[in-house]
């Protein structure tokens, strides 16, 4: 395996027999692939979930996981706190947060004539929440340190190496989408985001309060941006007020990827975005990377203009 | 007291006057029809009265209470539900789940059970496909799930929108014939239509509305016979 460049790359683990180690960095980069998929998956539900609801994009999802991040970061370092319990801090913070971002600042434009109003909010209240972190934290680069206590596994007699990061990971993204599929499912509260989702008029007449499920949408969606900031932050262990940014677009391709709106859309489009990032990161090259990422999306959508798994619902009259 | 009163009521679109100041009741147990011609305001009326639109001016009153300020969400569980026009079932959700929504507000599961049973006894077709998803459903099994979901609420009043729109002459016949049997069971209908001959031939009184305004009212019977009404409303 070489890149154009004729560059080889170095496989983990045991290099003298190539064939089998080469095999063995394929393995290991497909489970970083699935381990950062599932960051994009889980940051990806916030996004899907409040277009599915709200018909909105909200621009200023990634920069929560930056901000739940940060929130960790002083937890641990500043107050001192057990990391399960920053953990917890960091997901409250990040969940109130969310609820006063819908009601302050996108809530009075939902009627708006124009829908393009709240997006250019959300474009706002991003670069706002960037730049209170510029003030609090300032502009340096912040080493986070992990704070995922499950050590590292060895795999194949040390041929394979899985970091505890991305064991809790992906753990953590299979528990969340169950969780969440139930909760959805089975659920008054999840019956009635189905029914917003649907048609609002028709929901209110049921008796359900829109703007109150809406600020439920947002809540559970900024309390998981809070557990993708910290996993994020825990396998890449840089924290800056621009760490969100660039997750936060890639969740959001990830989401549209998948089909915006459904919540296995954001599943599939999270690991795909992952998998494929990593691989062209692995074996094309790691300044390409992004720029295949974009790419993929845009043969996708070309060729499947709602995503994979997002349909277009012929309504009977 | 009327069960239901609206006095003067004025609705805007934008710059536009939907509603022109009309004023109508409902009597308990009475069936009542607002028929008009498509864009004389009848739904623009329903939604008004169930919160989905705030009228500019005038009042609501239900069992006495002016519910005008009242958000939709919180109508439902004062005993009015609406079917509204183009069915809205969620085309996402089985036809149990979506007979379950329109219980939202209740919270006996003994009595949100029985009235399940009594609406599948009522539709028995619903409870056949009680577990495929509404959007599969045909027109007319769509328009029993969207008032069977009304039912759902236990409701004093049901106002139902267009009911028998885009559906074959034997199913409008079915759907009226549920109507009245709804109305029957001590369910007071107020029924917007423009099947005006259908709709006069079920009803107590009706209101005729023409460009968001009542331009004549009176029994349903007496309106069947009015030469006017033969000629604008029933192709006679």
């Amino acid at each position: 395996m070489k890149n154009p460049s004729g560059r080889t790359y170095a496989a983990e683990g045991n290099e003298k027999y190539t064939g089998w180690g080469n095999s063995m960095s394929f393995i290991s980069y497909f489970i970083n692939g699935i381990s950062l998929g599932s960051v994009y998956a889980i940051i990806a539900l916030g996004y899907t979930m409040v277009y599915g609801i709200a018909k909105m994009l909200n621009f200023a999802h990634g920069d929560v996981i930056m901000i739940g991040a940060y929130v960790v970061m002083a937890s641990v370092s500043g107050a001192g706190l057990p990391p399960f319990a920053a953990l917890l801090v960091s997901v409250v913070f990040c969940t109130v947060l969310g609820i006063v971002i819908e009601s302050v600042a996108y809530r009075p434009l939902l009627n708006a004539a124009s829908s393009l109003a709240v997006l250019i909010t959300a474009i706002g209240v991003s670069y706002l929440l960037q730049n209170i972190a510029l003030l609090i934290f300032g502009a340096n680069t912040i080493s986070f340190a992990s704070i995922v206590p499950v050590p590292a596994l060895a795999l194949a007699g040390g041929a394979l190496t899985v970091t505890g990061e991305a064991i809790v990971t992906i753990a953590c993204c299979i528990v969340i989408m169950i969780g969440l599929t139930l909760f959805i499912r089975k659920s008054k509260a999840g019956q009635a985001m189905l029914a917003v989702s649907e048609d609002k008029g028709a929901a209110q007449l049921m008796g359900i309060n829109v703007n109150g499920t809406i600020a439920l949408t947002f809540a559970i969606g900024s309390a998981l941006a809070a557990v993708a900031g910290v996993l994020l932050c825990s396998a890449y262990p840089t924290l800056t007020p621009y760490t969100g940014a660039m997750p936060g677009i890639k969740a959001f391709v990830a989401a549209v990827f998948g089909g915006i709106g459904s919540i296995p859309g954001a599943l599939i489009g999270g690991i795909l975005l992952g998998v494929i990032e990593i691989f062209g990161k692995a074996y094309i090259s790691s300044q390409m990377a992004d720029a295949i990422v974009f790419g993929v999306l845009i043969v996708i959508l070309l060729v499947k203009p709602a995503g994979i798994l997002g349909k277009n619902i012929q309504e009977k009259v | 007291m009327a069960m239901l009163e609206v006095k003067d009521m004025e609705v805007y679109y934008g710059m536009i006057q939907a509603i022109k100041g009309i004023s109508f009741e409902v009597n308990e147990g009475e069936v009542i029809a607002l028929i008009g011609a498509n864009g004389a305001g009848k739904t623009t009326i329903l939604h008004t009265v169930t919160g989905l639109l705030s009228p500019k001016r005038g009042t609501v009153l239900f069992e006495g209470k002016d519910i005008t300020k009242i958000p939709a969400h919180k109508i439902v569980s004062l005993g009015m539900a609406h079917v509204p026009e183009g069915r809205r079932v969620f085309a996402e959700l089985s036809v149990y789940e979506n007979l379950k929504m329109g219980a939202y507000t209740r919270k006996d599961k003994a009595e949100i059970d029985a009235t399940l049973a009594m609406v599948y006894e009522r539709f028995p077709r619903l409870e056949e496909r009680k577990n495929q998803l509404a959007g599969t459903l045909s027109g007319g099994e769509q328009q029993m799930l969207a008032m069977g979901r009304a039912l759902m609420s236990h409701p004093k009043i049901i106002l139902m929108d267009e009911p028998s729109m885009g559906l074959s002459p034997i199913l409008v016949n079915q759907i009226f014939d549920i109507i009245e049997e709804v109305s029957k069971s001590g369910t007071t209908v107020l029924l917007v239509e423009q099947n005006a001959k259908k709709a006069l031939s079920i009803a107590d009184r009706a209101y005729v509305l023409e460009t968001g305004t009542i331009v004549l009212d009176g029994d349903a019977k007496a309106l069947m016979d009015d030469d006017s009404i033969k000629k604008a409303y029933l192709g006679e």
